[in-house]
């Protein structure tokens, strides 16, 4: 991608779209948002869409015969349209709405226990994943190896948080039936290289499923070169509401795979003795889905395709380079995962020499700063690095280098405060 | 909200010079408590010596609330009577429930009424909490193999 100088992006303008981003906390202190990766802010063009939705269109969608619900479900399905054209979806009916992405990925996992045939996990077939994996893309391989008998193997990764690729061809073999691992680690930031990691996987027969929830709200995407066969993300780490994740995954697959919960809209017909079950994305669709919340995360998807994902994605590297140079400066402490702006997200977690994180925390929040401290979900790559918890700050669309600023002031008092170290 | 409300000297002397920490032999229940949200770890042991709380010992990892909260609660119980140990916890479970509007008895909770600012700041209660939760466990346990008089007064106190 290009690199989008900060002369045609203008943070300060794009900061005017987020009304929260001028709050001010106890104490009068300006609010300084470094938590994006946890959850992101969102822009007035979604808090007004989601409301709009319920003050003028509300009604369910697929089976209301009314002009409400007509509307509802145009509303719906256009989301659809537009999480299909942003991810490069080469079909709308590639794309499930699920409720965030940990369920997209216990779907997958899932129904890839439940199918029948080559496709199924069974004893003695193996799940490959990384030590570097949010908890929601480890639990549900655990569940499913625990349930079939399946093994379940990971690849490390190296002191600087990138994954140990010689282990790939003994780690990815015949026996391999998924590979699914993180494009953007939560808490190291590292990116890593799906696409390498798809071609062993596909060499030898297995599907690969990836968590992008860091990355589709900050690099541009395209599932169809991408080399996943799965892809999960959630809608509000993108400008867009809670409630609403998506899996896209490759037509014909999700059309040999069997359901995962069971309910309204995903069938095709019910009789009490059995049921058929309707097609791709309906059959992953049980029950009312979160319709305003997929109006929202279209609208979303609007904004981001509005200041260009390229131009995101350059913004992105750039206040991360800068916050990495500064925390740097900082005596006492330690970067967990990459140091230098090269194949890295948005998210920075550090130790502070004798200050838990915690601590460090809460004494950032007393100035207005806000950070997430504790394990990130993240506790086995925590213990690969020898860490039992960290501070960790993350950058959006809407992040200033003065805030980050603020962030190593706050660092500095917060040695002051505790004695120094 | 005051950054020195939650953390006042006595917490930050503790949580630098942490009171009975380390594990010690003999013991007669140990556990293993963490805390799922942030991962905060603690292995807490109980000495029981009839009715008396020998000692407790600690290996902990966290911040300087749960730190700090481990190393008041041994200052308080060890040496006490089980039924007098069980009704400071009483208290300072109330006291870090009351969201700072209970008013705590110094003479009874001594440094821990430190802790009364920590309860307005409902994000680290659990923290506050850690350490006494694992001694109240390992206790229960401990009793379970001992005579029937400290059976009696952890029954009155749950």
């Amino acid at each position: 991608m290009s690199t989008v100088s900060q002369a045609t992006y203008d943070v300060v303008r794009v900061r005017k779209d987020f009304p929260i981003l001028s709050r001010q906390l106890a104490g009068g202190d300006q609010l300084v948002y470094l938590d994006s990766a946890n959850t992101s802010q969102k822009p007035q063009s979604v808090i007004d869409a989601v409301s709009e939705h319920y003050q003028v269109h509300n009604a369910n969608v697929a089976r209301a015969m009314h002009q409400l619900g007509t509307e509802s479900s145009q509303a719906f399905e256009e989301a659809r349209d537009k999480v299909a054209a942003f991810i490069g979806a080469p079909s709308r009916d590639e794309v499930v709405f699920t409720k965030n992405a940990t369920e997209a990925l216990n779907l997958v996992a899932n129904v890839l226990g439940l199918a029948p045939g080559d496709l199924g996990v069974r004893a003695g077939d193996e799940v490959v994943i990384t030590a570097m994996e949010h908890h929601s893309n480890i639990v549900p391989w655990q569940l499913l190896c625990q349930r079939t008998g399946a093994t379940l193997r990971w690849f490390d990764f190296d002191d600087d948080g990138r994954l140990d690729l010689s282990q790939l061809d003994e780690l990815v073999t015949e026996r391999t039936k998924v590979v699914s691992l993180t494009w953007i680690s939560n808490m190291l930031g590292t990116v890593n290289p799906v696409s390498q990691i798809a071609r062993r996987a596909h060499e030898v027969g297995a599907l690969v499923v990836v968590d992008a929830s860091q990355a589709v709200p900050q690099l541009p995407v395209d599932v169809a070169t991408l080399g996943a066969d799965f892809v999960a993300f959630t809608g509000h780490k993108m400008a867009g509401p809670t409630g609403i994740g998506v899996l896209w995954g490759r037509r014909e697959l999700l059309a040999a795979l069997p359901p995962f919960l069971g309910g309204g809209e995903m069938i095709e017909t019910v009789a009490l003795e059995g049921s058929t079950y309707a097609a791709p994305p309906a059959r992953f669709e049980a029950g009312t889905p979160p319709i305003a919340q997929a109006v929202g995360l279209g609208a979303a998807i609007d904004y981001l395709r509005d200041l260009g994902m390229a131009a995101v994605a350059a913004h992105e590297r750039e206040i991360t380079a800068y916050a990495l140079a500064r925390l740097g400066e900082v005596s006492g402490l330690r970067v967990l995962g990459p140091t230098e702006a090269v194949d890295r997200g948005g998210a920075v977690s550090f130790e502070l020499a004798g200050i838990h994180p915690h601590d460090v925390a809460q004494v950032l929040d007393s100035r207005g700063v806000a950070v997430r401290a504790g394990h990130h979900c993240a506790k086995p790559a925590h213990a690969r690095l020898g860490v039992q918890s960290s501070t960790r700050a993350s950058f959006y669309l809407y992040t200033l280098p003065e805030e980050v600023d603020a962030l190593i002031e706050g660092l500095d008092h917060t040695k002051r405060y505790f004695g120094g170290s | 909200m005051s950054l020195d409300m939650l953390y006042q000297e006595i917490i930050l002397d503790h949580y630098k010079h942490p009171h009975h920490s380390g594990l010690r032999e003999p013991y007669d229940a140990q556990v293993h408590h963490v805390n799922p949200a942030c991962g905060d770890e603690i292995t807490l042991r109980v000495h029981m010596d009839g009715d008396t709380v020998a000692d407790v010992s600690y290996d902990a990892i966290g911040c300087s609330i749960s730190q700090a909260s481990v190393s008041v609660l041994g200052d308080l119980v060890i040496g006490k009577e089980l039924d007098e140990a069980l009704t400071v916890q009483e208290e300072f479970l109330t006291l870090m429930h009351g969201q700072g509007k209970v008013q705590p008895d110094e003479d009874r909770l001594e440094d821990a009424v430190a802790f009364a600012g920590v309860a307005r700041f409902p994000g680290r209660v659990k923290c506050a909490l850690l350490g006494w939760m694992a001694w109240k466990d390992a206790t229960a346990q401990a009793v379970a193999r001992t005579p029937a008089t400290a059976t009696a007064a952890m029954e009155e106190n749950s």
